[in-house]
């Protein structure tokens, strides 16, 4: 099988890795990157599961070639921040009861982050657009609405 | 499946020696978000895959003597940010931000969209009825101006050579009064694929109406135009008679297919609902 040394900065540690054409940035990520922070849901783009950012964008890393991250920065859940060091948007989720299995947790706090990045003051209905991509099968996403929005009511006091 | 191999490059020439090499195996990608899919569902197994991401300056919204110009590898993320479209052309800006969700926006390409000639291509109804044409680079020959009305040929095929892509979409700027909707009717808000969509426009002076562009998706083979509902209103006044005649003749305009989505009879019943609805918000003033 041909392959292809591609060179990532994955949350911000530069990384070598040798990849062949077929390869989703998911798969690399999950299996030879060990980034399993990434979730695997659909694998088609329905679910938003596997979101990160690459370059600051949000996108669904299964729907992304391994090859086109060649050279550019990937953000993944424990980019954002980690266990030791969480970051506001995750203490937030914590706080509103905003995950419940956890599944869809990863991508939503990656949209989170995109989205506030951008919008600092959002409305309710702006959350929800910005959230359209990932389904989350437990929450009924008011908890998630919340965390989002109380996150950046309070970043702002 | 052969083995896939992969080539980027910005050098037009490169890829066109590269698709000859190939011979029928290679594919282009821009976004991805179709490619990819279809590669999972063995849909496509191609040799070469092309990123197209490798091309520069194919990414731009420009606005120059009343014509709008959009590059191939535009995101639709950036056609929803676009001022240019928000302010100009409301009925793209629309389609844009109803295609796929936030995480596709990001990835997906008009000229993507386009190309890959869905009947339910979001992009493709408020293209039509902004009569865009499409231009395209090809190997060995000159590029062409293709009008979209004679670009799609059916469920994902288009008349684009096999060493032909995409470089630009254009359009004349909407006169400052026409009005334009456009409305897609999915299973639900987001990630929908079109049941139904609809484009319309109108030029109006007065209570007359000028001109009149109707175009339609995932309700036959290819998007199309409704040429018979267009005439319908043209050079008179649009009143309640003349839309429920519309609303009659675009179920016999259309070919819609009953599948996952929806039963072709529910299709022709909302395409005329729908184009009803739609004639009465644009003459309610609807900002194109």
């Amino acid at each position: 099988m041909k392959t292809y040394l591609i060179e990532i900065k994955l949350n911000k540690e530069l990384k070598e890795v040798e990849v062949t054409a077929q390869e989703t940035l998911l798969e690399i990520l999950r299996n030879k990157l060990g980034a399993i922070d990434v979730k695997d849901g659909c694998g088609k783009g329905d679910c938003g599961a596997c979101a990160v950012l690459l370059d600051g964008k949000a996108v669904n890393s299964c729907l992304t070639l391994a090859l086109q991250a060649n050279g550019k920065e990937v953000t993944t859940l424990r980019g954002i921040g980690n266990e030791k060091n969480p970051h506001p948007i995750q203490n937030s989720f914590v706080k509103h009861g905003a995950v419940q299995c956890g599944f869809c947790t990863a991508g939503m706090v990656v949209i989170a982050k995109a989205f506030l990045n951008q919008n600092q003051n959002p409305s309710r209905q702006e959350i929800r657009e910005a959230i359209s991509g990932n389904l989350c099968r437990c929450t009924g996403y008011e908890k998630i609405i919340d965390a989002i929005q109380n996150m950046a009511l309070e970043s702002k006091s | 499946m052969g083995e896939l191999e992969y080539l980027i490059t910005k050098d037009f020439e490169e890829i066109f020696s590269a698709i000859e090499k190939t011979k029928g195996l290679a594919k282009f990608i821009a976004g991805g978000t179709n490619i990819i899919p279809y590669m999972h569902a063995e849909a496509i197994s191609p040799e070469l895959l092309i990123d197209l991401n490798g091309l520069e300056d194919l990414k731009y919204i420009r606005e120059k003597n009343g014509t709008i110009t959009i590059g191939a590898l535009t995101t639709i993320s950036e056609i929803v940010a676009s001022e240019i479209i928000g302010n100009k052309c409301q009925i793209l800006h629309s389609a844009a931000n109803s295609l796929g969700s936030p995480l596709t926006r990001n990835r997906a390409t008009i000229g993507g969209n386009l190309a890959d000639a869905s009947p339910a291509a979001d992009m493709a109804p408020p293209l039509l009825a902004l009569e865009a044409s499409i231009h395209t680079k090809r190997g060995g020959v000159e590029g062409r101006e293709i009008p979209l009305d004679k670009f799609f040929i059916g469920p994902n095929k288009t008349v684009l050579a096999e060493d032909e892509l995409i470089t630009q979409i254009r359009f004349s700027k909407p006169k400052d009064s026409a009005r334009g909707i456009f409305i897609k009717l999915g299973l639900r808000n987001s990630l929908a694929i079109s049941v139904v969509s609809i484009a319309v426009i109108l030029d109006m002076e007065g209570q007359v109406c000028q001109k009149a562009r109707v175009a339609l998706g995932a309700v036959a083979p290819t998007i199309i135009r409704a040429f018979h509902v267009e005439s319908k209103l043209e050079g008179g006044e649009i009143n309640e008679n003349i839309i429920q005649e519309c609303a009659e003749i675009v179920k016999e305009e259309i070919s819609p297919i009953s599948d996952i989505r929806a039963s072709a009879e529910y299709r022709r019943l909302a395409s005329s609902v729908i184009l009803k609805r739609a004639i009465q918000q644009v003459l309610k003033g609807e900002v194109l």
